[in-house]
C-alpha cells in the first residue's frame, strides 16, 4: 500500500461532511439583488445559477431572477466573452435593468476569464449604446464561503459607483448579511434618528415582495444607484460585523479590506464599526454610535424597546440560565448570538461556523465577557464535527439555520432558526434578529422553546408558567 | 373573477401569442426558439426541437450534469457514499434536496443524510486535488465502511484534470471495495440529461452483473426511473408485494446499489422515467436479454393499465387474478374520492413544465379529474420523449450528444436470457408492445402549446394568454407563478406532500387538487385580469 502523502490539513477531517457554509457566489448574489433594477449573472455554467437561485428562493420564497453565461465545453476552452456578450444583451433586452452584477465561478476562475477586460471591450464598443451599469466580483468557489462572495461584493459596488462628489450629509450603512426584516427595522431606526442613510445592500423588498397588481421582472426597491454614488461623500460609515473584510491580491499587497475602511482610506469618511446588534450589549453600542453619529438622543420608543427587553430578560431569566447552548453559522451571527446569550446567562458550549478567518476566537473572547473563555470555537467546521461535539455536550438546544436539524433531532433538543438558509419554515426572510426589536423576538424563541421542550416532556402537563 | 372560459369546441390557435413571444427576440434568438415551440397536431406527426444548448441570458429552468448524475439518479441510492470532487457548493446544493426517501433496515447503510465534498480550496486548483481526494476516500471508508463510493467530478476539477477514473481504479484496489468515479462536470452536456446518460454508464459498467445470484421469486421485475420523492415508490411497493411480482431493484428511489448488482437477473424491467433511465434499459436488453416496457403509474387508470401490461407479459392466470383483484379493490376507493373531487375541478386548466417525463404523466392525473393541460414541456427531454421513439433514428447527433460516451455493449453469452428473447419474440407477435414510447404530443390536445425548455418571459406571457387554474413546475417558478395570483404545484419535490404515484397516489393527488382549486385566497390577489374584461376563447375537455 501506497503511504498516505502527507497533506497539512488544519482541521481533523478531510472531506467536509455536510458543510456549514455555502459558496462565493451565492453570497454576491445575494448582495447584488440589493442593488434597485440590478441583476446578477453567473459567469460559468449553467447549474451554478439554477442551483444558486433555488437555494435563495427556498429561503426568500420569492421570484429570484439570475442570469448565467451557460458555459459549454467549447466555451471552457475558447473562452467564454461571446457567451457574456449574448448573456448581457439578453438580459438588457428582457429586463431593461439599471445595472448588472456579473459574479465569476470556479469554473471562469480556472480558465482565467478576464472579466474586467472583457466588460471593458463592451463598454468601448460604440455600436452598445445605453448599455446599463455593468461591474464584475471575482468569486471563485473554491475561496472561501458565500460570505467572501456577499463582502466583496458590496466591496466592489461601492468601489464602483462611488464617484467624486461634494460631501452630502449623509450617513453609509452596511447592515452585513442580514435577513430583510431586519434591514427593515434597522432603515427605521436610521429614520428615526433622523439620519439619512444609504443601505448597502438593501434587499428588504427585493428579496420579500407584496403581492404585486403587475408583474415586476426586476422587482421594485434596491439601494438607487443615484445613492450609490454618492457614497463617497456621506460624513460617516456605520459597519456591521467583524468579518467583513476582503482578501485582496497581489497588488494591494495583501491587504485586507472591507467596504467602509476602502472609503475611510479614499475619501476619509469615519467609519463606526460594531457588530450586528443582538443582545442588550451590543444593541447599546449600536445606538449609542447612532446618537453620537446624528447629535440626537436615543428616541423614546428605543428607549422603551430597551427597556421592556430588560424587563423581559427578568422575566424569562430563570427558565434558561444555564442551559447549554450550540451556536452555528456565519462567523459574524455566530459571535452575535454569542454575545447574547452569553449576556442571558445560557452557557455557549459551542460556536462553529464553516468559515476559517481565524479570527472568531479572538473575537468571541472579547464580546463575551462572562463566559467567552470557556466557549468552544470551532472554525473550518462542518456539520458532522458539530453533531459529534453534541455527543459529549448535550446542548439543550441549537440556535442556526435549518442545516443542523437533523443534530437537533439526533438529541431530541430544539433547534431555533435564525440566519440563512430557513427552507423548513416558512417566514425565513421575516425573522427579526437585530435590535432592540429583534433581540426581543429571538429572546422571546429561546425561552418558550426552553418552556415548551420541559412542557412537552413533563408526565404530568403543566399548563401554567 | 375570471369569466369561465367556454369548453366546448377545442383549444384556440395560440399563433398569435407564439408570435408575440417570439417577436421580443433578436431575429437569430427567434428563429433558434420557434422551432422549440409546437402548435400541437395528435394527429399529423410535428418535430419539436429539443436538447439542445440554453440561450445564454434566458433564464433557464435547466440544472447541469453534475446535477443529473450525482442530485438525480445516484443521489436517492442509500447504500453508497457519493463524494462530490470539487468547490462546496455542488455538493451542498444536491444535499437532499429532492426529498428522495428511503426506508433502512434495521442495521443497513443509508448515507443519502450526508453531503459529502472535499471542498477544494486554492491550493487544489494549483498544485491538483487527487492526493486529497484519496485521503477523503480513505477517510470516508475508515469513518463508515461502505460498500461503495462513488466520485463526482466538478467543473474545476474537470478543467485542471484530476483523473477520477484512475483514482476510483486505484482506491477500488487498496480497500477492496467498490469504488467508482463520473465525468460529470457541470459544463459538459445541454442540461442534467447528460448527466443522466452518464450516471447510467456508470452504474452499467460498474455495478449490474456483479452479483449473479439465484432466483428469488416467481415473476421478478425491476422498476427503472423511478425515484421515490415524496414516498412514491412506497406505494408501488405495496402493489407488487400483494400481487406476488417480486420487485429486485429500484433504479433508484428506495433502493441500493446491492441490488442492483443482481437486477440482471430480472424477467422484465418497467420504465418509469424514460428520459433519465432509458438507457440503462437498452443496455440490459442487449447484454442480457431483459425486454423492457414503458409505464406509467402517475394515474389511477395509469397505474391499473401498467399493472395488467405487467401481468400479460407473465401471463400468468393467478398472478392475472390477483392483479384484477387489487385494481377492483382499489379503484373502488379512488372512485370514491374522485366522483366528490371532479365536480369541483371539472372545466379547469393546467399548464406544466418540468422533468423529462412528469410533464406527460401528470397529465394524466389531472384528466382523471376534469382538467385540461392546454400547454406543457420539458426542462431537459429529447425528441423521442415528445413525439415517441421512432423518431430516435432521425435525432441528429450533435457536438455535445458525441461528448457523452457510447457503450459497446456485448452479449453475455453466459448469461443472456434466450427464454426471455423468445417470449419477446412470440408477445409481439400477438400484438404486446415492447420499448414503445410514445411520447408526450400524441396524447396532448390539438392546438395545445408545447415548448421545450421554457423560459421566464415565456411563461409569463402564456399565463396572461391562457389564464390557468394552476401552473406545475418546481420551486424556481413557484413564486413567479403564485404572483400572478395562479397556485403552482410543484412536481420535483411535491411540495412536502405526496405520494402521488399508484393508486393510493392519485386519491392524494385529487384531494391536494381539490384543495389548491378551490381555496379562497387566490380570490383574494388581485392580478390584472380579474378585473379587466374577459375574452371568451374556446376550450374542450379532454376526455
Amino acid at each position: 500500500m501506497e503511504k498516505i502523502p502527507t497533506l497539512s490539513y488544519i482541521r481533523p477531517f478531510v472531506s467536509t461532511r455536510n458543510a456549514c457554509k455555502l459558496c462565493s457566489p451565492l453570497g454576491a448574489c445575494i448582495a447584488i439583488k440589493g442593488i434597485e433594477g440590478c441583476v446578477p449573472l453567473i459567469h460559468g455554467s449553467q447549474g451554478c445559477a439554477t442551483y444558486i437561485r433555488r437555494y435563495i428562493i427556498s429561503h426568500y420564497k420569492e421570484p429570484v431572477d439570475i442570469a448565467s453565461s451557460n458555459f459549454s465545453e467549447e466555451t471552457t476552452i475558447f473562452g467564454g466573452e461571446n457567451n457574456l456578450k449574448t448573456a448581457l444583451t439578453n438580459v438588457i433586452n428582457q429586463y431593461q435593468p439599471k445595472a448588472i452584477g456579473i459574479t465569476t465561478t470556479c469554473l471562469s476562475e480556472t480558465i482565467g476569464e478576464d472579466v474586467p477586460l472583457q466588460l471593458s471591450n463592451i463598454r468601448n464598443d460604440s455600436s452598445n449604446s445605453n448599455l446599463p451599469s455593468l461591474f464584475t466580483i471575482s468569486t471563485p468557489s473554491y475561496q472561501g464561503t458565500h460570505m467572501d462572495g456577499f463582502n466583496a461584493t458590496v466591496l466592489e459596488i461601492i468601489k464602483h459607483f462611488t464617484k467624486k462628489m461634494p460631501s452630502a450629509d449623509k450617513v453609509n450603512f452596511f447592515p452585513g448579511f442580514v435577513s430583510p426584516a431586519d434591514i427593515r427595522h434597522l432603515k427605521e431606526v436610521f429614520i428615526d434618528f433622523n439620519i439619512d442613510a444609504i443601505t448597502l445592500p438593501d434587499y428588504s423588498d427585493t428579496l420579500d415582495n407584496p403581492v404585486w397588481e403587475k408583474y415586476y421582472r426586476v422587482p421594485k426597491g434596491g439601494t438607487p444607484i443615484s445613492e450609490l454614488e454618492q457614497i463617497g461623500s456621506a460624513y460617516a460609515s456605520v459597519e456591521l460585523g467583524s468579518f467583513t473584510e476582503v482578501k485582496q491580491g497581489g497588488k494591494n499587497g495583501g491587504k485586507e479590506l472591507s467596504a467602509a475602511t476602502w472609503l475611510e482610506n479614499e475619501h476619509g469618511i469615519k467609519n463606526h464599526k460594531t457588530i450586528l446588534p443582538i443582545g442588550m450589549n451590543s444593541c447599546d453600542t449600536f445606538f449609542d454610535i447612532l446618537s453620537k453619529v446624528s447629535g440626537k438622543d436615543i428616541p423614546t420608543k428605543y428607549v422603551m424597546q430597551r427597556g421592556r427587553l430588560l424587563d423581559s430578560y427578568a422575566d424569562g431569566h430563570k427558565y434558561i440560565f444555564g442551559k447549554k447552548a450550540v451556536v452555528y453559522g456565519e462567523e459574524d451571527l455566530v459571535l452575535a448570538l454569542c454575545s447574547f446569550l452569553d449576556e442571558i446567562g445560557v452557557e455557549v458550549a459551542l460556536a462553529a461556523s464553516g468559515a476559517n478567518s481565524g479570527k472568531l476566537q479572538k473575537e468571541i473572547i472579547k464580546h463575551c465577557p462572562e463566559h467567552g473563555k470557556s466557549i468552544k470555537v470551532m472554525s473550518d467546521s462542518d456539520f458532522e464535527q458539530i453533531n459529534e461535539e453534541c455527543n459529549l455536550i448535550k446542548p439543550d438546544f441549537l440556535i442556526g439555520n435549518s442545516k443542523g436539524q437533523y443534530i437537533a433531532k439526533n438529541y431530541n433538543v430544539p433547534l431555533i432558526r435564525v440566519g440563512f438558509p430557513i427552507h423548513d419554515r416558512i417566514g425565513g426572510q421575516r425573522v427579526n434578529h437585530l435590535g432592540y426589536y429583534g433581540t426581543q423576538e429571538l429572546f422571546d424563541k429561546v425561552v418558550n422553546a426552553m418552556i415548551e421542550y420541559k412542557q412537552n416532556n413533563s408526565p404530568i402537563g403543566y399548563k401554567y408558567m | 373573477m375570471v369569466k369561465k372560459i367556454d369548453t366546448t369546441k377545442g383549444l384556440p390557435d395560440p399563433s398569435e401569442v407564439m408570435d408575440e413571444i417570439l417577436g421580443k427576440y433578436p431575429t437569430k434568438i427567434a428563429k433558434k426558439r420557434k422551432k422549440s415551440l409546437v402548435i400541437n397536431d395528435p394527429e399529423g406527426k410535428k418535430e419539436i426541437q429539443a436538447n439542445v444548448r440554453t440561450i445564454p441570458g434566458i433564464i433557464t429552468q435547466r440544472g447541469c450534469t453534475y446535477a443529473g448524475c450525482k442530485g438525480v439518479i445516484l443521489g436517492p441510492t442509500r447504500d453508497v457514499i457519493n463524494l462530490v470532487h470539487g468547490p462546496i457548493g455542488c455538493s451542498f446544493y444536491a444535499w437532499l434536496t429532492r426529498r428522495n426517501q428511503t426506508r433502512v433496515p434495521e442495521g443497513g447503510d443509508n448515507f443519502i443524510n450526508y453531503c459529502f465534498s472535499t471542498d477544494i480550496q486554492d491550493s487544489n486548483i494549483v498544485f491538483g486535488g487527487e492526493a486529497k481526494l484519496k485521503d477523503a476516500v480513505r477517510e470516508a471508508f475508515e469513518m463508515f465502511h461502505p460498500k461503495a463510493i462513488g466520485i463526482f467530478s466538478t467543473c474545476p476539477v474537470g478543467l485542471i484534470g484530476d483523473d477520477v477514473h484512475a483514482i476510483s481504479r486505484e482506491m477500488k484496489a487498496e480497500l477492496g471495495i467498490n469504488i467508482f468515479g463520473f465525468s460529470c462536470e457541470g459544463y459538459r452536456g445541454v442540461s442534467q440529461s447528460a448527466g443522466h446518460h452518464i450516471a447510467n454508464n456508470g452504474i452499467f459498467k460498474h455495478v449490474v452483473g456483479n452479483n449473479n445470484r439465484d432466483r428469488i421469486g416467481k415473476f421478478q421485475i425491476n422498476l427503472l426511473g423511478e425515484y421515490n420523492i415524496g414516498g412514491d415508490a412506497f406505494e408501488l411497493e405495496r402493489l407488487f408485494d400483494e400481487a406476488g411480482i417480486t420487485l429486485l431493484s429500484t433504479f433508484s428511489g428506495n433502493s441500493t446499489l446491492k441490488s442492483m448488482e443482481y437486477s440482471h437477473t430480472a424477467d422484465l424491467n418497467l420504465v418509469m422515467c424514460h428520459r433519465s433511465i432509458n438507457y440503462i434499459a437498452e443496455m440490459m436488453e442487449e447484454k442480457y436479454g431483459v425486454p423492457w416496457i414503458k409505464i406509467s403509474f402517475i394515474g389511477a387508470e395509469g397505474t391499473a393499465k401498467a399493472l395488467r401490461k405487467t401481468a400479460g407479459y407473465f401471463d400468468d392466470p393467478e398472478l392475472t387474478a390477483k392483479v384484477e383483484e387489487i385494481i377492483e379493490r382499489e379503484m373502488k376507493k379512488v372512485n370514491a374520492v374522485k366522483n366528490t373531487v371532479k365536480p369541483k375541478t371539472e372545466g379547469k386548466l393546467a399548464m406544466m413544465f418540468v422533468g423529462g417525463s412528469r410533464a406527460h404523466h401528470y397529465q394524466d392525473l389531472f384528466r382523471e379529474i376534469g382538467v385540461t393541460t392546454v400547454s406543457a414541456g420539458y426542462e431537459f427531454a429529447h425528441r423521442d420523449d415528445y413525439e415517441g421513439r421512432d423518431v430516435i433514428p432521425s435525432i441528429k447527433i450533435d457536438a455535445d450528444t458525441r461528448n457523452i460516451e457510447n457503450l459497446t455493449i456485448e452479449k453475455d453469452v453466459e448469461l443472456y436470457r434466450d427464454d426471455l428473447a423468445a417470449k419477446k419474440k412470440q408477445l409481439l407477435k400477438d400484438g404486446y408492445n415492447f420499448s414503445d414510447y410514445e411520447g408526450m404530443m400524441p396524447e396532448m390536445t390539438k392546438n395545445s402549446l408545447v415548448i421545450d425548455d421554457i423560459n421566464h418571459w415565456e411563461a409569463e406571457k402564456l399565463i396572461e394568454y391562457y389564464k390557468p387554474d394552476v401552473f406545475c413546475a418546481g420551486i424556481k417558478e413557484k413564486y413567479i407563478v403564485q404572483k400572478a395570483g395562479i397556485p403552482l404545484k410543484q412536481l420535483h419535490s411535491y411540495d412536502y406532500g405526496g405520494p402521488y404515484a399508484g393508486f393510493e397516489g392519485a386519491v392524494n393527488f385529487y384531494l391536494e387538487m381539490e384543495r389548491m382549486l378551490g381555496t379562497q385566497i387566490w380570490k383574494m390577489v388581485d392580478t390584472p385580469w380579474k378585473t379587466e374584461p374577459e375574452i371568451v376563447g374556446s376550450f374542450a375537455i379532454n376526455e
